[in-house]
Order: structure tokens, then sequence, then C-alpha cells
């Protein structure tokens, strides 16, 4: 019934569309999703576009999000830059140094008039692209959190009790032995492990990733994920690599196709996997919480988020900012975003939003998909768990995977790697300083 | 002596070679100058605003000793793609040229692989070698071997130098094909007369005799090597792991399009256009001595 009224205003709109052509305005907008994501994407463009006949949103496929980043950069330089472009979580420092090729969103919403109250939004979702006054640079669009995904038919096979406590480390360890010694090829995997092993760990055990805010503070950050929580993690997932209990599969989320077929029994990934995993998933499936260390503080504090914002180009004629922000102010209502979170296991953003699904009855008929909510939400963020706003992040990550691969392959301890891994990278942070003073 | 053509004033001549000219400036000269003016500043991404560091970017790559190892692991990647390319391709052009029936057929399937762009040559490569759908590792798996090139760093030297000369192996395979074609049998069949047998023949006679092809291959080859093989290693390894693959081009390409590092890159690909540059007059010194026209 609802496609179909979807559909009706769709068609309707394009009948509609000689007369109103006269007065539309078009709206660049430069993603990069494909395939279900682009799909899901291309309906809320529709929706918006049948909603009203001001505005037409021309959404683009850009490649994925380095190549997205990249299209924008480029374009900006030709002076064709898009109205609206998408930008990953470890963008966000690039562009917020990018005074004059970006139009904040706060500013956006205010000028055209749009209601808008940052407030609105899940504080661990908001604080990452928020200055530290509060004032909101982008709009978050698609944000995940790290959680651990069981296959409850492995654990049955390697006799571990139903309600084996899988909440901390500390308990993974006797897991992992039982699963190996019955045989498990791959009993424990995950995917982004800078994201999950190194950031989260940080602010879910409440310890600084870097200094100044993790970045927030200013651009003269120094990295500090050397620290005794961090090494005795990386450390500890090192002798799980040596006992053939914890098995890399590599630097982004190859893991996730091991873990769907079936041979994996552990995995931290983003709670978006949910779609991926629900789908092909032959075997029973569960959601856990992120473990923690239990003897540290404090801990469990929050995760962060992954995924991408909607940032607005500068240099656009006036017209275009008032169709941009009334596109926004639709992307964030809450009937948008409960569709999109229930649709692809991403984050609600908003907490009306939140609610929605909650009321509508997702939560109980499909359980575990609200643990990574949770996760996020228990607690207030802090300075070390708002975010991670660091210039030239993606090649820091990318040292962060070689030095990790030291340790998973025992060429180094992880106190060793760690300290690489901060030298090298403070270079990166240093020269992106000097790029943008 | 020796003919020599001259034309007269300069108006003709410049004339005739304006095409080239155009063409070097154009798609070399410009952008080289573009790349060293480059080299000397810090920009932002957005092309916003440049601070000039002079030779600052030079400085800061040349003492960091993550990109001076990858000067060694280019010179093992290079040299590795320059043989694993050049030998199966001689190997297989004396074969095909014996052969009597069916040489076309034969050639062209040799020649196929060529035709494959490297990107996807590195995704072909990459199935074969997954260490969980790979047919080939599956294979080494019940022979017992465990296959990781996500962890071992020869076990991704090989597979990515392997991925980048399969393609490469067909163009060589062409050339000494032809080559091959134009060794004047009446030298062949002297010293088959005079009792040499066919290897002896070969390394006596038609390796000397191919000296110059050869000479040409190794420069093309390893200009090869050290340009245009980032989309392999992007699409295999990434540069990993660790920076067992990091070669000096695919720095260039990261550092750039995915670090958003203009100054560093432009200063990488100087310092790469000097490297390769030298390695070529090197070659053409010392080894061109050797070949015989």
């Amino acid at each position: 019934m609802k496609n179909f009224a979807l559909g009706a205003l769709v068609a309707s709109s394009t009948l509609l569309s000689p007369f109103a052509a006269f007065a539309q305005t078009d709206i660049q907008f430069w993603h990069a999703f494909t395939g279900r994501l682009g799909e899901l994407v291309d309906a809320q463009v529709a929706q918006f576009n049948a909603s009203q006949s001001d505005y037409k949103v021309v959404a683009n496929y850009k490649g994925n999000y380095s190549e997205t980043l990249n299209a924008g950069i480029a374009a900006f330089r030709a002076g064709e830059q898009p109205d609206i472009l998408m930008v990953f979580e470890v963008g966000t420092a690039t562009m917020m140094a990018a005074k004059g090729a970006v139009k904040p969103v706060y500013q956006v919403m205010a000028d055209a008039g749009v209601p808008f109250n940052s407030d609105d939004y899940i504080g661990a979702v908001k604080g990452y692209y928020t200055t530290t006054d509060g004032k909101m640079l982008s709009l978050p669009f698609n944000s995940s959190t790290p959680v651990l995904w069981v296959n409850r038919d492995l654990l049955d096979k390697a006799g571990v009790a139903k309600d084996a406590d899988l909440s901390t480390w500390e308990s993974i360890g006797p897991v992992l032995d039982k699963l190996k010694a019955a045989g498990v090829d791959c009993p424990m995997t995950t995917a982004w492990q800078s994201w999950i092993q190194l950031e989260n760990l940080s602010a879910y055990h409440n310890v600084p990733f870097a200094s100044k805010e993790n970045g927030f503070g200013g651009l003269d950050a120094k990295l500090e994920f050397n620290g005794p929580v961090q090494v005795k993690h990386i450390q500890t997932l090192g002798d799980w690599a040596k006992k053939g209990e914890f098995i890399y599969k590599g630097r982004r989320n190859e893991g996730g196709a091991d873990f769907r077929a079936g041979s994996c029994a552990l995995f931290t990934e983003s709670s978006a996997g949910y779609a991926g995993i629900k789908a092909e998933a032959k075997f029973n499936f569960e959601v856990h919480p992120l473990p923690y260390w239990s003897d540290v503080a404090g801990a469990p504090q929050n995760t962060i988020i992954g995924g991408a914002s909607l940032w607005v180009m500068e240099g656009k004629p006036a017209e275009d900012y008032k169709g941009v922000a009334e596109f926004l102010s639709f992307l964030s209502s809450p009937e948008v975003q409960a569709k999109w979170h229930q649709d692809t296991g991403y984050l609600p953003i908003t907490k009306a939003a939140a609610d929605l699904t909650r009321e509508q009855g997702f939560y109980k008929e499909n359980p575990g998909t609200d643990v990574a909510v949770i996760q996020m939400t228990t607690k207030e963020p802090t300075e070390n768990s708002k975010g991670i706003r660091l210039g030239n992040f993606d090649q820091i990550r990318g040292i962060i995977d070689e030095e990790l691969e030291a340790v998973w392959s025992g060429d180094k301890t992880a106190q060793d790697a760690l300290d690489t891994a901060v030298t090298r990278g403070n270079q990166l942070l240093r020269r992106f300083e000097q790029a943008n003073r | 002596m020796e003919k020599r053509v001259t034309f007269k004033g300069w108006l003709l001549p410049l004339l005739l070679i304006a095409p080239q000219l155009l063409i070097s400036g154009v798609f070399f000269f410009y952008p080289a100058a573009e790349a060293v003016w480059q080299s000397l500043f810090i920009p932002d991404p957005f092309g916003l605003s440049m601070q000039y560091v002079g030779l600052g970017n030079f400085e800061y790559l040349l003492s960091d000793p993550y990109y001076r190892a990858s000067f060694l692991t280019t010179a093992v990647f290079s040299t590795l793609v320059t043989l694993v390319s050049m030998i199966p391709a001689l190997f297989l052009a004396v074969l095909a040229d014996r052969l009597v029936k069916g040489a076309g057929a034969y050639r062209t399937m040799l020649i196929w692989p060529y035709a494959v762009a490297p990107a996807v040559a590195g995704v072909l490569w990459l199935f074969m070698f997954n260490t969980r759908i790979g047919i080939v590792a599956w294979y080494l798996g019940l022979l017992g071997y465990d296959w990781n090139y996500v962890l071992n760093q020869n076990e991704a030297m090989g597979l990515v130098v392997v991925a980048s000369s399969w393609g490469r192996i067909s163009y060589n395979f062409l050339f000494y094909f032809a080559a091959l074609q134009a060794v004047p049998k009446s030298v062949i069949e002297a010293a088959a007369i005079d009792g040499a047998r066919f290897w002896r023949r070969f390394f006596t006679i038609v390796l000397p005799l191919l000296s110059p092809t050869t000479f040409f291959l190794l420069v093309v080859n390893i200009v090869y090597a050290f340009f245009e093989t980032f989309g392999v290693i992007h699409t295999i390894t990434s540069g990993g792991p660790q920076q067992a693959t990091t070669i000096l081009v695919y720095k260039v390409y990261a550092d750039g399009f995915v670090g958003q590092d203009l100054g560093s890159s432009a200063a990488q690909s100087v310092i790469l256009l000097l490297v390769v540059g030298l390695l070529t007059v090197l070659q053409f010194k010392f080894i061109e001595k050797r070949v015989h026209y």
C-alpha cells in the first residue's frame, strides 16, 4: 500500500512536470551508494521530488567513498561542484578545514528559514559532525557502529552454552578456545580493524585516541592510541592470531563473506552488516554488543559511528540553497529516517526516528536490531567518545592497517607496532596542519 | 658513407616535427613542469591555499625510512616483473616459431591476454588466489599448504608480480616472435650442418641476434613495471601486507588520489621521473654496448 502510494506520487509528478519545469531548480547530489542502498537513496529522492514542485534533486552515484570525495574536490577546483556531497566520516576534518569550499549546514538552514534544531539528533551521531560549540556542519546521513555478530550454530557445535557470557573480552577467550578445539577454522574475525579494534575500542573504554579531544579541539592534536588499554587489546588479538583463533581476512570487510558463508563464529562488524547477513546467512545468527574489557574503569562508555554525512558546497546560486535546506530537512524527518534505519541497519539519526521505529514494533519483530542504538545512547558521550576528527585520517588508517598486520603475522609486538603507528601518523598530522595553516 | 638528407631553411623541418613536439609538449613537458612546480608547495586539497615549502616535500619523503624502503620493494618488483614477463615470452616464441601446423591459432591464443585491462587481470588473479573462494588457494590447501597472501609478504609479492606480468608475456611474445622470423635461416642451417644442436644454436646464434629486441623490451618492461602497475596493486593488495607491495608509483597514487596530499604526491612523481630517466640513461650507456645490431 505504501509502495503504491509512493508510485502514484512519482507517476503524478512525472505527468505534471511539463508545467512545473519552468520554475524548477535542479539540486545536484553526489553520493557513494550503489546496489540496494543506491535504490533506497533514489527512492528517497523520488519521494522528495514528488512532494513539491519548486526543486528537483538529481542524485548521482560517483563511486566508493574515496572516489566520491575525490570527484567533489576535483569538481570544486573546476568550479563544477554539486550542491550536496556525501563524505565519509574520515573525510570530516578535510571538509571542515576547507573554509570557503563548504557551507555549514546550520547556516544553510538558518539562511533558508527552515526550522532546524541540532538537539533532535542522537548525541553520538551529532557530536561527530558539530563544532565544539555545538554547531552542525554537515548533516549525518548514514551512521553505523560496530557490534558483535555471532554464528549460534557454530557455538552450539563447540558446546558453548546458550547463556555463555559474550559481553567482555575476558569471557571471549575461553569461548575461542572451545571453538578452536571443536575444529572451527575461523573462531573470530573482524572488519575495519582500525575503526573497530582501535578507534571504537578507545571510545568504548573512555581513553583518548588522540589529544585535543581526539582532534576536535584543534589541528595540533597528537595521536595517543599506544596507551595501555589499546596495547593490551591488540596484544591479546595478536596472541589469539598466533593460536589460530583470530583470523585476519583483510583491511576492509573481507571477513563479512566468510561470516555470511558460515565459516566464522564471531565477527566484529558494523551494525549496517544487518541487511547482508539477514539475506545470506543460512544459520542462526545473533547480534551482541561489542565486548569490552571489564577491568577498565568506566567501560563500557559508548561506541562511535562510522558512515557518511552530507556536506553543502559553497559557490552555488542562492536559490539552490533554499532547495538544499528543504531536502535536508525532508531527509531528517522521522518517517524517512525510521524507514532508512529499518531497511539498512544504519542508526536512526534522530531520537524521533528511534521512537517511531519502536512504536512500529520493529525491534520486537527483529530482535537484536536495537543493540547498536542502545550501545550508542546509554551514556552521554565524553571527550574521548564523541568521535575522531583528524586530518589525513584515511592515510593514518592505512598506516594503522600496516602496523596491525605486523602484529597479526607475529613480526612485531603490539607495543612496538602501535608506537610506530603513532610516530608515523603524527608526521601526517603535522603535514595536514601545515597545509591548512 | 651515411646518406643524409638536408632540408634548406627551418620552416619545413619545424613543420614536420611540429606534431611530435606538440604532443610531447602537451602530454609530457607541461604536466612534468607542473609536477615540479607543485612539488615545491603543500597545497590544501581544494586549491584554496598553498604553502611554499621549497624542497620541504623532498626532505620529508627522503627522511622517511618507509619511503626509502619502497625503493627496494620497487627494485625487487620491477626486476621480477621484467624477468617473469620476458623469459616465458621468449620461450613460448621459440616454441611457436618451430610450429608447422596450427601456428596461427597458437599465436592468437598467446597474444590474447594482452587485450585484458590490468585492473581486470588483477581481479581475475584475485579470484583464483582468494583465500576463501580461490580455486588455486583451495588446491594448495588440499596439498597441505596454507596460502594466505593477506598476511604473508612473499606470497603477496609473488601474486602481484604474476598478475602484472601475465598480460605482458603476450606483448613480449609478439616482439620476440617477429624477431625470430627475421633471423636468417641460412645462418641456422650452416650451424646445423656443423653439428650444433637446437639449444646450442639458440644460445650462440639466435639469442645474440635477438639482442636489439631484448634491449628494447628490457627498457619498455621496466618502464611498465615502474609506472603502469598500480591498478593491479590497488585491486589485489592495496600495498600490503604491511608495506610489502607498496611500490613507488602506488604510493604516488595513494597519497595523491586517496590521501589528497598533492604536494607529497607531486614530489614523489618528480623523484620517480628522475629514477626512471636515470635508469634508462644507464641502460643505454652500459647495456646497449652489448647489443649487436
